[in-house]
Parts: structure tokens; sequence; C-alpha cells
């Protein structure tokens, strides 16, 4: 049909001109850009030079899944959790539109998607018709809110917000400085001024931070974001567990995209850029929908609206695609998991990991599995790199990725807290630096200990070797120190008097700071090591009976 | 439409021909390519160009090495090698030191690049006597600043903490901030191999280069500390905090690797610190009742006898000094026999 300019001249009703160019996609694509990046932004402040209380783990604390996992999991709701509910007032007035407007990692998705411009076919709408396996994500959320109430946290492993820090905290962050790193040396070497340069972008000051087992993370960031040329939004549509949640709450909303039967001539162009696969060319699936807002731009017709009056009670699947039977057999999965995770015998009171060292203020270790995220901000915050993203070995499948101390790769800080500052979960409970240290109104208590040293005398050079060194004792950060030593005089094997500082371990005096094997010369085996027996968060756990020197005191 | 070649469905197909032409030139080019392949890989090692690697030995990393210059400066005739300034506040002190050894003008120039050592090789705040005073940074960096007029004040240090936390935590990053410094932090790219000819241990080590780019003087200012190992670290040791590398290997020779670092670099002044002597649980201390107040800010042209008598009159440790002063003696960085060499100004 060709266009008709007198038609077009006389034709009097539809909305104004201003109305028509102002388009809803173009305010939701602002949106997102500032929240994607207020999420990079709050990543790159999580650092000791630049935190000063800002509220760097917002995101974290407005995930209402964080909030309601973490509630069923220990019966309360711990400080700034309580942000989830403007989440949930958001999602019950405008539907899931979290999804497409705030949530940073659906926008990596969506970003991702457009950049390879997969969708630039012509039949590129037939990808975007719902597809029945997006129910996958309704069972993932019901095993893991099933497990939670169990008492085992399981929702970090994929809640976008705690995948996303995670990937971006233990793999993309590194990477880039490392990358920055490497150029930057390449020019410091070409000669201009060096001095000029910061390089490192996420972590000055500290020296390639490395993160034990972030090829898996990364790995698993970019399989998901590949997985975007399969099926579009894959993560979004199909395993994200806090859409899924958002999903369920939005058949309350108040608003929805309605379309207008009388208008609408079928065309199916409202599919071209659908991003949840909510088919609102016919009764919309309100739980899949993001509200993106792009069928109403693509409507040739003004056929859709976003609206909250004259909805059409008909043209709407207002729940999600669970029917009773697999919402049945899901439960059944969750109730399962839980035994099968809790049995795997790898981190119980009797038989627990050597490695398993949590940071200071972490809760008792089953409460800290029934608090921890996964989200690793800790991680990132964590100044010398000893904390680490758990792999199997140390805390089995239940405690993959959560935060563990390994002081070959760094020490605790005496005076530094800043893990417990940004947990936003309460696994790491906030504590002060006179907490930590046993000082002041926490004399009495005494200092928290992470663990107890011990040494390897066959492999300590001046016990085993004759062969000075002490520098254990040097760097022992507790007055007294926990690393004392006895000094004897003698003649090793070429005859020579050598004076020996032969260091020993006062455990009462050791708060497990790991600062000794972090130092040892020793590097592959350390011949001074920290484990976790004696750590004071657990009485199961304990390791002396009294303290010698509180016992004097 | 674009053309495609080989594509017959196309309307627009062209026919992929080869006329003598492009055969020739094609043959040219490959021939070209090959060759010049041919000679990279097969020419003999010494020729031009070859990446020829006969041994496996030709494609080892070859690091490069630099050394440090002298940044010595002569002192004004008729003044002592070391000057101990007593009485009043931390920075009357230090302003009493200076003047004594000749005044700080005399040394700095207008227009020099400093770098100001400190130590701040831990986490502790100011007051347990683990670190630089940062009272004392302050002062002196305005004074380089305003009284000398220099160019930059540059202040580093590698310490075995966190970088960031030991500079905020000690106060020194505070201090420097606001007289106008500007602190360089170690990251994997500030080191480069340094050379010191003569030294036995660092011969060839890495050394926190980027600070010390293109700077004209050198000052160090360190506290006065007890030291299980080598019984004290005072204004020599203070220069182990720009090594880099596998620097705890040294405390099997501790004595050998300070001397080392008395050699290592000539620093123009040195400014040792005895306000806050950590007289115990050293290196690290970590309570208050470790450290004594003292009333002196030494500074030296000669860090040997400075060392020397902080040992015997700050630390109280009598004359029994230990042997790395002797040692850094023999290897010709100063004279541990401070009498008649130095001057007490109350």
């Amino acid at each position: 049909m060709t266009p008709n300019p007198l038609q077009i001249q006389v034709q009097p009703e539809g909305p104004p001109k201003v109305l028509k160019k102002f388009r809803l996609t173009n305010v939701r694509i602002v949106s997102q850009a500032f929240f994607f990046a207020a999420f990079i932004l709050a990543v790159w402040a999580t650092w000791t030079s630049r935190l000063g209380g800002y509220p760097v783990s917002r995101f974290l604390e407005m995930d209402p899944l964080v909030g309601l996992s973490t509630a069923l999991a220990t019966g309360y709701v711990y400080r700034f959790l309580g942000w989830g509910l403007i989440l949930l007032g958001v999602t019950l007035v405008f539907g899931r539109v979290f999804c497409n407007w705030m949530c940073p990692y659906g926008t990596l998705h969506q970003f991702i998607g457009w950049l390879v411009n997969i969708r630039k076919h012509p039949d590129r709408w037939k990808s975007n018709y719902y597809k029945p396996i997006y129910f996958l994500k309704y069972t993932i959320l019901t095993v893991f809110l099933i497990m939670a109430a169990f008492g085992s946290l399981q929702i970090g492993l994929l809640d976008p917000i705690c995948l996303m820090y995670r990937s971006l905290a233990t793999a993309v962050a590194p990477a880039s400085d490392m990358l920055v790193g490497i150029l930057g040396n390449k020019v410091d070497w070409v000669g201009i001024d060096p001095g000029l340069l910061d390089p490192l972008l996420f972590a000055p000051g500290s020296q390639n931070r490395v993160f034990v087992g972030s090829f898996w993370i990364g790995l698993f960031l970019a399989s998901l974001v590949g997985m975007n040329l399969v099926i579009p939004r894959f993560f979004c549509r199909v395993l994200c567990p806090l859409g899924a949640l958002l999903g369920v709450l939005s058949r309350y909303s108040l608003f929805r995209i309605n379309r207008d039967v009388h208008k609408c001539t079928d065309c199916n162009l409202c599919l071209t850029r659908c991003e949840g696969a909510s088919d609102p060319q016919g009764a919309l699936r309100l739980s899949e929908c993001f509200g993106c807002m792009n069928c109403i731009d693509d409507c040739p017709e003004d056929a859709l609206s976003f609206t909250m009056i004259g909805q059409d009670k008909k043209q709407v699947v207002p729940g999600p695609e669970l029917g009773r039977r697999r919402l049945v057999f899901s439960g059944v999965a969750g109730l399962l998991a839980y035994p099968f995770i809790k049995n795997d015998g790898v981190n119980t009171n009797e038989n627990y990991s050597a490695d398993l060292i949590r940071p200071p203020g972490s809760v008792e270790e089953s409460d800290f599995l029934s608090k921890c995220i996964k989200c690793d901000q800790c991680i990132n915050a964590c100044p010398t790199n000893v904390l680490q993203p758990a792999t199997m070995d140390e805390a089995g499948f239940e405690g993959l990725w959560t935060p563990v101390m390994n002081f070959n790769i760094g020490h605790c800080q005496l005076k530094c807290t800043l893990c417990s500052e940004v947990c936003p979960t309460g696994a790491i409970r906030k504590i002060t630096v006179e907490e930590k240290l046993g000082k002041g109104d926490y004399a009495e208590i005494g200092a928290i200990s992470l663990g107890t040293a011990f040494f390897d005398r066959g492999r300590c050079l001046p016990h085993a070797m004759e062969i000075p060194c002490v520098v254990c004792e040097e760097v022992c950060p507790t007055s007294p120190k926990a690393i004392q030593t006895v000094d004897v005089e003698a003649k090793n094997v070429f005859g020579e008097i050598v004076m020996l500082n032969k260091p020993f371990m006062v455990p009462d005096l050791c708060i497990g700071c790991g600062i000794c094997q972090t130092e040892c010369p020793v590097t592959d085996s350390r011949a001074v090591y920290v484990t976790p027996v004696g750590e004071t968060r657990s009485e199961e756990r304990r390791l002396l009976l009294n303290k010698r020197n509180q016992a004097e005191a | 439409m674009p053309r495609r070649r080989g594509d017959i469905q196309n309307p627009d197909y062209v026919k992929d021909t080869l006329d003598r032409r492009s055969f020739l030139k094609k043959s040219a080019g490959l021939a070209g390519l090959t060759g010049a392949a041919a000679y990279l890989g097969l020419a003999p090692e010494n020729w031009p160009l070859s990446l020829k690697d006969i041994t496996g030995r030709r494609s080892e990393p070859t690091v490069e090495s630099f050394r440090l210059t002298d940044y010595r400066v002569p002192p004004p005739p008729g003044v002592k090698d070391v000057v101990v300034g007593r009485g009043g506040t931390v920075e009357q002190r230090l302003a009493k030191a200076l003047d004594g050894i000749g005044g700080l003008t005399h040394y700095i120039k207008p227009g020099d690049i400093v770098l100001v050592k400190p130590n701040v090789a831990f986490d502790r705040s100011p007051n347990l006597g683990a670190t630089s005073n940062p009272e004392t940074m302050d002062r002196l960096i305005r004074m380089l600043l305003v009284d000398c007029k220099v160019q930059e004040v540059r202040v580093a240090d590698n310490p075995i903490e966190s970088p960031s936390d030991c500079f905020v935590k000690s106060g020194i990053a505070g201090a420097v901030d606001q007289a106008g410094g500007r602190i360089y932090l170690p990251d994997s790219n500030a080191f480069r191999m340094l050379n010191t000819p003569g030294a036995t241990l660092i011969e060839n080590w890495w050394f926190m280069h980027r600070p010390l780019t293109n700077v004209d003087k050198v000052i160090g200012i360190a506290p006065v500390k007890d030291h299980n190992l080598c019984s004290a670290s005072m204004g020599i040791k203070n220069w182990y905090g720009l090594l880099g590398g596998r620097r705890n290997q040294f405390h099997q020779d501790i004595h050998e690797i300070v001397s080392d670092l008395s050699i290592m670099i000539r620093p123009t002044l040195t400014i040792l610190d005895g306000s806050n002597i950590l007289m115990s649980n050293g290196p690290t201390g970590g309570d208050p009742s470790n450290v004594k107040k003292g009333d002196a800010v030494m500074v030296a042209t000669d860090p040997v006898a400075q060392d020397a008598w902080a040992f015997e009159h700050l630390l109280e440790r009598g004359t029994d000094y230990p042997e790395y002063l002797h040692r850094s003696e023999e290897k010709g960085s100063g004279r541990v026999d401070w009498r008649g060499r130095l001057e007490e100004l109350v």
C-alpha cells in the first residue's frame, strides 16, 4: 500500500508529534546505562584506598532474593537487606522491569546480544517466541529456596547480582589490571615517563592479584555470555532465579503491556526485539515480560501500550508455566539436594580441611554457610589478596566460591576489617578493629583468632639446616610476639660458628593472621603454616583449653 | 550488490580468472615471503635479523639492569657529619638538625626532584613506632617545597603489608597529601633490575625503580627500631624498603644485606627520627608499651656513624655495635666511630 499524503494531513487523531518522538525505550537505555555504570563503580570503589563509607554493596542488598533466602535460612534480616523491599515494590507496580531497566547482568547480556547482532536476521523474531525450557528458572528458584529453608544457601551460584559481582571481582578486574599492567610496562621501556602512569585500575599498589579458580569463574561468565548466540538472553530467560522470583510477583503488578486486539494485525513485528520472549503478539506471558518496551516501539499499528487502565483481561497469562506436577518435582529436588550437599562430609567438625580458614568476623561454619551468598565482595575488598574463592577441596560443593584465606598468597592485616564491612549478609559479621584485636571493650574476650600457626621443623632453616632466618619472628605482629626464638650458638657442618635464632610458637598468642606463612622463604610447602584449628568462631574447633596469657591477666 | 567470487547463484557472478600479469605478481609475492621466512629461520645466528636459536639459550629472557647515580652533595666546610637536634617539638628538632648540617638549601637546589624514603613497612598507627613519624614527614616536605623550591617531592616505599593500607594507616599518606608530596605505590611494574657494583648479595636485584626516574636528590627518613635478627633497624636498614623480588631470603645473611644496602644507594641526607623509639618487640611493635618517647632528630651525611650513635644513645644498647655497621665501614659507606664528628644542638 502506498502512503497517501493527503490522508496523513487530514487524520486528526493519534498522539501529538512530541509524544511520538518520546520513546520509553530511550529512557530505558539511560536507566540501564546508569545502573550498569553504578555497578562497575561499586566494584571499582571496593578497594582499600577508595572505600569511605559509600554503600558499595547496595546492589546486593537491594536484591530481594538475597534478603528472602537469607531470611529463610537464618530467620532474620541482616543490616541493610531490607532494601530488597524497594525492588519488590517496583515489581508490584511495574512488573518485572528490574530485569531490563536495572539489572547490570541483564544489561550485559542484552548489550552483548546487540553487539554480536545475531538477531539482525530477517527471521530474528522467531528466536523470541516463548520456549518451554524457560520454566527451568522457576525450578531453580524452588530448589534454592527449599535448600535455604533448611540452612544451606546456594542462591549465590546463579543469582545475577552475586554472579556478576563474583565474575567481575575475581576474573574481569584482575584480568584488566594485568593487561593494563603489561601494556604499562611496555610503555615503561619505551621511555615515556613511567611516573605518570598509575597502571592498575582496580587494585592500585598491589602486585598482580590472583584468584584461585578464577579461570572457571571466568569461563562460566564467558559461557553464559556466549549462550546469547544460541538463545538470546539465555541466562535471563532460562536460569535466573531472581528473574523467576520477580516473575512470580509480577502477576500482581498494576502496569503491564496491553495489546489492543482491534488495532492488532497479527504481523508479529512486536517479537522482533522482545527481550523476555513473553509473547506480546498473543496472550502476554506476564511473568516473562521484562518491560523492555521494544514491542511498543516496533508495533506499526500502535496496538501495544504499557498501561494500568483498560487492560484486556483475556490477553494475558499471569503466572509462570509451572504446573503442579513440576512444582512438586522441584520441591522434591530441593528436598533431596539439601542432604546431598550436607552429607558430602568434607566440611564437618570432625573432618574439615586444614585450608578452610575463614576471614575475621566470620560466624561459625554451618551458620556461615547459611549466610554466605558467594558474591565475593569481601574478596574484592581484601587489600592483601589473601581472601580467595574456595574450591571444592576446601569447603566442598556447598562452600564453592565462599571466601577462604590462602596464606601462601597474602596475610590478614592486623588493622583491617574491610571484608566484614562490605559483607551484605553477615556471614562475616561487621566487626571493629578493637573487637578483632581484643582491645578496649573486648579485652576480656581477647583477639579474634583465625587459626593457629605450626612449624614444620624438618623444613625450617634454623631448625633443620643450621641457617639463620626467622623472617616469621620478625613479621609476627602481636605484642608480645606469638613466634619467639631460642637463641643458640652452634657449629655447623662446615665448622663455622653460627648464631641461630630457632623459632617456636606460643599458640596462646597466635591470632592466625598468617603473615609468618606468607613471608616464609621455604615457598612451596611452608616451614610455618596456619591451620584453622583454634579459631575463635567455633567451640568445636578449639585447640587450647585455656589461653595461658589470659589466665594470668 | 557486491560482486562475490565463486557464487554462481549470484547474478553478479564474476568468473575467477588468472591472467599472466596477476600470475607473475602472485608468484613474486609468494617467492618473496617464502624467501624472507627461509632467511629468518635458517640464516646462521650471527647474520643480521636472523632468528635462529641453535642452543635454545638465545631465546632466554634477558633482563636489562640500570645503575643509580650518587645522590650525595659535599657538605659545607666545617660542618659535622652527624647533627642531633634536641628539645622542643619534632619540627623544631628537625629544623635544628638541618640547620646544624648546613641548611637544607645547601643540599637541595630549586627545581630538583626529590625522593623522600620513609619506613612504612607495616600497617601500624604512628604512635606504635614501627613506621616513620608523619609529623616529621610533613615538616620535611613543606621545607623542600617552600624553602628549597623543589619541582616535586616523591614519597615511596615497598611495604611488607598492603601498600595502600600501610601508607594510609601509618598517617604518612595524609601527611604527604597535605604537605603537597606525591606517593608512589609499588605494583608489579614499579621494579627493575638494579646493578650495584661491589655488593655481595644484591649485585643484580629487583629495585623499585619508578619513583627514582629522573630524581635529583634522595633523603631517607627512618624510625629507630628494635630488630631481633640484626639487633636494630635504623637509617641504613630503611633502604631495604626499595627492594623487590624474594627479599625474605636475605635474613639468612642479614648483616651482609644491610651493609650491601649502604652501598646500593648513596642518599643526599639520612634523617633518623628518635621521637618514638621502638625499644622491644621490633620491628613490628604493636603495643604502645614497646615505645619510648625520645627527643632527638638526627640528620647525617654519614649514615654509618649516625646508626652507631643511635644504637648507643637512643636504643641504649652500648658500644657493641651490630655487625652490619662494621661491614658497611669496610665497604666504604662511612665510619662507625662517630666521636668528634657529631654535634648535638639543644
